[in-house]
């Protein structure tokens, strides 16, 4: 495959590191929405690389992070109905519910499958028709267009045994939750290559000129990241507040019209949690009333799970940027990849499991703590009652 | 830390998911990273009532009768039988016998324990058993044993073989972790991931543009090229499931030094590129099946190093890093921009990112 080499150019980005170190004069925060992008800052040492005074805070932008608790145990109860072949992409397996994840159902007899596409979970359901398949849909805007289409197929061929499990989450609204925080110090946004690639960039210039920030539409290769970074202190340092395109080769100003398309035809904007966040107003989708029979929260009963996130982690404020991973007192004791007290450090596109997995070597031994009184939170705590299997209705 | 009265006490916090408290095995178990080590350590070990010498490495070290022998043993369920550049019977054979030249062992006799699924086509266990002669003919290694054993049907994955193999270790040849110094020179022998890869896209029918064939191969003769130039290499290790990542991290581990990683000098074809950025992969952590890894003396480096590259199965050996004495147990890598990542034991099996 071409164009990755290239865009990992070692010369290159050292062109760009001096440009970004002689345009710097003072301090600023940027925030990357992208988990992606997290990983690949981390996994590439970018951030080891860039000057003192430009500092990245980690974003909300891993769909595997901020799918909420309860959502998991939904999944959980689904998928270990006999009856059901439940599939999702690959790392949603290890993210911990109320004591058990995907595996540990699977490991109990459960028929839980890693898939590469919807696609695949409806093929699974046409080859089973005595089955019910379940397809877990999680993430942003880029992975909700083709599970739209998965159920607008499934509705057109006649399969009826066939559901998602929909925890889709849209960005804008989160940049939105994240710069009303009084506690907040993102002075910019990379925005999301990919979601934009989808989404266009029409949904930013207003969120740019409210909050007098600005959002720079970046990708993920290192040299990606760097354009993007370069082109948002340059910004910043001017004093503009604009929408950029660093990302042309796969982001038009108008996104994907037909992935679009099918995102309005069978979803409709709803409200969502976050895990750790709480409830964002707008920030979601879920499928709307002429696919309601597609939804498997609808089709399985399991509405009434409710699950409260444990107050211990403070994933929440990493994800906001208000809380450097190592400045929490479990990072890497309590809480490791092995031993995920949240979610940040359950995917490897959370900011905690990123900082663990390839930054331990230059955190201080015994990470620093910070004082107790916590930050405002952007959002009302997200659910409320909570409900085991067992005194849950539904078995 | 600050003052914990007006915050939780996360001491007595109990971790929705503890590795160590599932009630029963899960995949990742098996992926032969820190969960398949805890599994040995933990449960398997206790059980057998003492340590068991070389447990966790990949053949046991034995005296017997004056000789000293490398004696190991593997089991392959591989699904699907087949792939593109070999099958389970080649696996069976070259797995064993590559376990016992890590320890500079050529292999001289394997046994072959089949377990055959009621339904599966006998044609299918004829092509796996010529596969496996074929390998063993190839390997210069005797199947001299073995045994057959039939579960019902939805038991079993069509076939499953274990091989046990023996061979001689010569003379002057003391392959371990523990003599790793400092300063030793890190070399693999070719490309890293593509067994992996290969599996994973037939697999799962993931129609990569170009096609990635397993590296399946018997490493014994390049292993005797490298003890031809001397027999003071400190330590060979094979790195198949954890990949790269997990050999390197044991060897740091059990030698106490550190190690370095010059991420691009690492060899990785494009294809493998292509297909783990796809998935969200890291090729450092893709099981290899003909590769090897090798902590070599520096003043035998280059010649080390030639040596390999004179070998049909070592014309791609690169250096790629160094023993240090920092950061002791822990690999480190030295990104292509010039910045440093850790290197980590992986936990379970690499999961595919969902974006």
């Amino acid at each position: 495959m071409k164009y990755i080499d290239e865009f990992q150019d070692p010369a290159l980005a050292a062109r760009l590191l001096d440009d970004i170190r002689a345009t710097v004069t003072r301090p600023w925060a940027l925030m990357e929405v992208c988990g992606g992008q997290t990983h690949s800052i981390i996994r590439h040492g970018i951030d080891q690389l860039l000057p003192d005074e430009v500092e990245l805070i980690h974003g909300p932008g891993c769909p595997v992070c901020v799918t909420p608790l309860e959502m998991i145990d939904k999944a959980l109860e689904i998928a270990s109905r006999p009856e059901v072949i439940f599939c999702s992409f690959g790392d949603m397996l290890r993210v911990p519910g109320t004591g058990r994840d995907l595996f540990q159902v699977r490991a109990e007899g459960g028929d839980v499958r890693v898939v590469y596409s919807p696609l695949d979970a409806l093929r699974l359901a046409e080859e089973n028709p005595d089955r019910e398949v379940v397809f877990f849909g999680i993430g942003f805007e880029t992975t909700a267009p083709p599970n739209a289409m998965t159920v607008h197929q499934a509705r057109k061929r006649g399969i009826r045994n066939f559901s998602l499990l929909v925890s889709h989450v849209r960005v804008p609204p989160a940049i939105e939750a994240i710069m009303q925080s009084p506690d907040c110090r993102v002075q910019a946004f990379l925005a999301a290559g990919h979601v934009c690639s989808v989404m266009g960039t029409a949904e930013y210039p207003a969120l740019a000129e409210r909050f007098r920030v600005p959002i720079v539409v970046t990708g993920f290769e290192p040299l990606d990241v760097l354009e993007g970074v370069r082109r948002t202190v340059r910004q910043l340092e001017r004093g503009e507040h604009t929408v950029d395109n660093a990302y042309p080769r796969a982001v038009p100003p108008e996104g994907n019209p037909a992935a679009r398309a099918m995102l309005d035809d069978v979803f409709e904007v709803a409200d969502r949690a976050w895990r750790g966040i709480g409830v964002i107003p707008d920030s979601g989708w879920r499928l709307s009333p002429r696919y309601r029979d597609y939804d498997a929260e609808h089709r399985f009963q399991v509405g009434d799970i409710a699950t409260l996130e444990p107050a211990e982690c403070r994933s929440g404020e990493v994800l906001q940027g208000l809380l450097k991973p190592h400045e929490c007192e479990a990072f890497g004791t309590t809480c490791t990849p092995r031993t995920p007290l949240g979610a940040t450090m359950v995917s490897s596109e959370g900011a905690c499991a990123a900082y663990y997995l390839y930054r331990r070597l230059d955190l201080p031994a015994r990470p620093g703590s910070r004082p107790d009184s916590r930050p405002t939170p952007v959002a009302t705590p997200a659910a409320v009652s909570v409900s085991s299997r067992e005194d849950s209705s539904v078995v | 830390m600050s003052d914990t009265t007006a915050r939780p006490d996360l001491l007595s916090w109990t971790c929705p998911a503890p590795v160590r408290d599932r009630p029963r095995v899960v995949m990742g178990h098996g992926g032969g990273g820190a969960m398949s080590a805890e599994l040995i350590e933990q449960i398997v070990l206790p059980g057998l009532g003492g340590p068991v010498q070389a447990a966790l490495t990949d053949s046991a070290v034995v005296e017997l009768g004056g000789a000293r022998l490398a004696f190991s043993t593997d089991s392959f369920v591989v699904r699907p039988l087949f792939f593109p550049g070999g099958s389970i019977g080649d696996l069976a054979v070259n797995g064993t016998v590559n376990d016992l030249a890590m320890s500079g062992a050529r292999a001289a006799f394997l046994s072959c324990g089949l377990i055959l699924e009621e339904g599966v086509e006998l044609d299918t266990v004829s092509r796996v058993a010529e596969a496996l002669g074929a390998a063993a003919r190839a390997a210069g290694v005797r199947v001299v044993t073995g045994d057959t054993k039939v579960v019902e049907a939805g038991h079993g994955d069509g076939v499953y073989i274990n091989t046990s193999g023996i061979g001689l270790i010569p003379a002057g040849v003391d392959l371990r972790p523990e003599r790793v110094t400092p300063g030793d020179v890190v070399v693999v022998s070719g490309a890293i991931g593509v067994h992996g890869v290969a599996i994973m896209s037939e697999r799962e029918n993931l129609r990569f543009e170009v096609g990635i064939e397993s590296d399946c191969a018997a490493l014994g003769g390049l292993v005797d090229a490298m003890l031809s130039v001397t027999s003071d290499l400190h330590v060979l290790r094979d790195p198949t499931r954890g990949g790269l990542a997990a050999s390197l991290n044991e060897i740091a581990a059990a030698s106490g030094c550190g190690v370095v990683v010059q991420e691009r000098s690492v060899p990785v074809p494009q294809p493998v590129v292509g297909a783990c950025a796809m998935l969200g992969l890291d090729p450092m952590y893709v099981a290899n099946e003909g590769k090897l890894v090798a902590f070599v003396p520096r003043e035998h480096a280059d010649a080390v190093l030639a040596a390999m590259r004179a070998h049909p199965l070592g014309s791609e050996a690169a250096v790629i890093g160094e023993a240090v004495t920092d950061h002791p147990g822990m690999v480190v890598a030295r990104t292509g921009l010039g910045g440093t990542r850790v290197v980590d034991m992986p936990m379970g099996e690499q999961l595919p990112r969902i974006c």
